[in-house]
């Protein structure tokens, strides 16, 4: 299934991206995972959060531009060539990758999230080469050691 | 020299005789001729009857830029297309640019004008001349081309755009004068200095306009390359350059009165300025044919002298330009408004409205950036989608601008939002 990520408009000025952190800490929402990308004048954050919808919310009332993207964290094992592996069949199948990066797990697996040129299709391709994809709700919970 | 000096020098009453008779012909040609005028003046309760000598400029209607764009492209025009025989266009405060026109007898006029100006800034058939203007639709680069060709100077028609190549045929063909704005004649001056080229250049007059330039700059100029550097003004709605320009003494910019009649005038109350107070420049043509226009609000800031020149000429001399009484900027001798910006990226219509402009000068030429915000709805992502919207903005400003954009993507809501009139500009030169 396709998972929520919050991606964030942040130009290059000072505090900026603290005041992304801020306001998610304010509300309690986790960072499970992110990325930077980042460009001479401006950056886009990419996160997987504990409550997307929320974060979202929280971002906009802080005055950013910010939405969800439906990506997929695909599950990989530990091992040399697998990331090989799930993106050779991905190729295979004509798609291609948009951006990528690692959601951070404690265990055994690792999942990549993937914005790819057609999520369906991808599920699709994956799920016949025997690939598990996170649940929304794995994602989000992932490292989330909130005291609730 | 002084190019012509029955026109030149002649005594104010002589003046005043021509600019009457002229003024009378004029404004009946424009009375039949144009119908916007022939509305104004008989909503007005007035008729070319009405006016006998110089002094009743004052009962005639105005003309501004947006009239211009009302009638566009030639509404105003008071002659058949077949007796014109030139279009110019220069920046309008929106979408349509300003179109201009020219008879064979409005160019004579120009090359006249243009030919009194460089020999009074001392060029003649003895000098070359590089004219680093644009050349096109822009008026400055054709139009010192044919004054200087009228002068019988050897004209190098550069244009802009390669400060390379101008520098090489500079020393190379011994180049006298050139013609440029004044900023990019610091920059030109500052490259031959880092190649270590200074000595071999062997100009002798600068001919600089199409921007405001402080007389610091000029003295800048002028130690720099050795020579002598003078002002030039003109707007392409009254003709191009040449429409005044300042003698070896720098006291003011002569006006060539027998074409063009200055006013000056309160921007808000329309009333007459005093002789020496900063008002307004209006300026009525009462030669031309194939555009002529009354009392054309120039925007431009200035005063008046009718004082007898130490350098001999009679003519009136407007002061170095204090600012405009609109939004408009000169960005590398290009005029650009505000409004302009705002129309193509509601046009483009993947940005919100809300931009700045930010004008700054780094090594002597001017640099266009553009603040837009990333609203929401426009946001993708992905960097190369944000890539491509700036493109895509950098494109649709530099086709409706005719300049180079540096466009910026911020964050929404950081452009500051004014009531009233909203701060759209921040210019860092120090000009005036």
């Amino acid at each position: 299934m396709v998972i929520k990520q919050l991606s964030v408009f942040i130009e290059n000025r000072e505090g900026r991206l603290e005041r992304v952190t801020e306001a998610l800490r304010e509300r309690n929402i986790n960072i499970a995972s992110f990325s930077l990308a980042d460009t001479s004048e401006y950056g886009l954050l990419r996160m997987i959060v504990s409550d997307p919808e929320e974060g979202q919310k929280v971002l906009k009332e802080e005055g950013f531009s910010a939405k969800l993207t439906d990506v997929i964290a695909v599950k990989i094992a530990q091992r040399p060539g697998t990331l090989h592996e799930v993106l050779k069949i991905l190729f295979d199948a004509g798609l291609s990758v948009e951006y990528m990066y690692t959601l951070a797990t404690a265990g055994k697996d690792t999942s990549i999230i993937m914005k790819l040129s057609n999520l369906d299709r991808a599920l699709e391709v994956l799920q016949a080469g025997k690939y598990a994809v996170c649940t929304d709700k794995e994602a989000y919970e992932i490292n989330n050691h909130v005291d609730k | 020299m002084i190019w012509n000096e029955t026109k030149e020098c002649m005594s104010r009453d002589e003046l005043h005789n021509l600019q009457s008779a002229r003024l009378k012909k004029m404004v009946s040609r424009v009375y039949h001729n144009v119908e916007f005028y022939r509305k104004k003046m008989q909503q007005m309760g007035i008729e070319p009857g009405d006016i006998k000598d110089i002094d009743d400029l004052v009962k005639l209607p105005f003309t501004t830029k947006n009239d211009l764009r009302e009638n566009y492209p030639f509404g105003l025009f008071a002659v058949p297309q077949s007796e014109v025989v030139r279009i110019h266009a220069s920046s309008g405060t929106t979408g349509k640019a300003t179109v201009v026109g020219y008879t064979r007898r409005d160019i004579e006029i120009w090359q006249e004008c243009v030919a009194r100006v460089l020999a009074m800034d001392g060029v003649g058939p003895q000098d070359k001349i590089q004219v680093a203007y644009g050349y096109g639709l822009f008026t400055g680069g054709l139009g010192l081309h044919y004054g200087a060709e009228t002068i019988g100077a050897t004209v190098v028609p550069m244009s802009t755009g390669n400060t390379q190549r101008l520098i090489t045929m500079m020393e190379d063909f011994g180049a006298t004068a050139i013609a440029c704005t004044p900023s990019y004649l610091l920059h030109i001056a500052e490259t031959l200095e880092e190649a270590g080229k200074i000595d071999n250049i062997k100009l002798k007059a600068a001919i600089c306009g199409a921007e405001p330039w402080t007389d610091n700059m000029r003295k800048e100029i002028e130690e720099k390359l050795h020579l002598k550097a003078y002002d030039i003004y003109g707007l392409s709605e009254i003709l191009g350059p040449g429409v005044a320009a300042d003698c070896e003494y720098h006291t003011g910019l002569h006006v060539y009165e027998d074409h063009f009649v200055p006013e000056i005038i309160h921007p808000e109350t329309l009333e007459p300025c005093k002789e020496g107070e900063v008002g307004e420049l209006v300026f009525t043509t009462i030669t031309k044919e194939a555009l002529p226009l009354l009392r054309y609000r120039t925007k431009d800031l200035t005063s008046i002298s009718y004082d007898k020149c130490e350098c001999g000429r009679t003519l009136a001399r407007i002061s170095r330009f204090k600012g405009r009484s609109d939004d408009m900027l000169i960005i590398r001798g290009v005029n650009v408004f505000p409004s302009q910006v705002e129309a193509a990226l509601l046009e483009l219509g993947e940005t919100s409205p809300h931009y700045l402009l930010i004008v700054d000068r780094i090594n002597n030429l001017d640099y266009l950036e553009v603040q837009v915000e990333v609203e929401e709805r426009f946001f993708s992502d992905e960097i190369k989608e944000l890539e491509n919207l700036t493109k895509k903005i950098s494109h649709v400003l530099h086709s409706a601008l005719g300049l180079s954009v540096k466009v910026k993507l911020v964050e929404p809501k950081t452009i500051a939002r004014s009531e009233g009139k909203a701060k759209r500009v921040i210019d860092k030169r120090k000009l005036i």
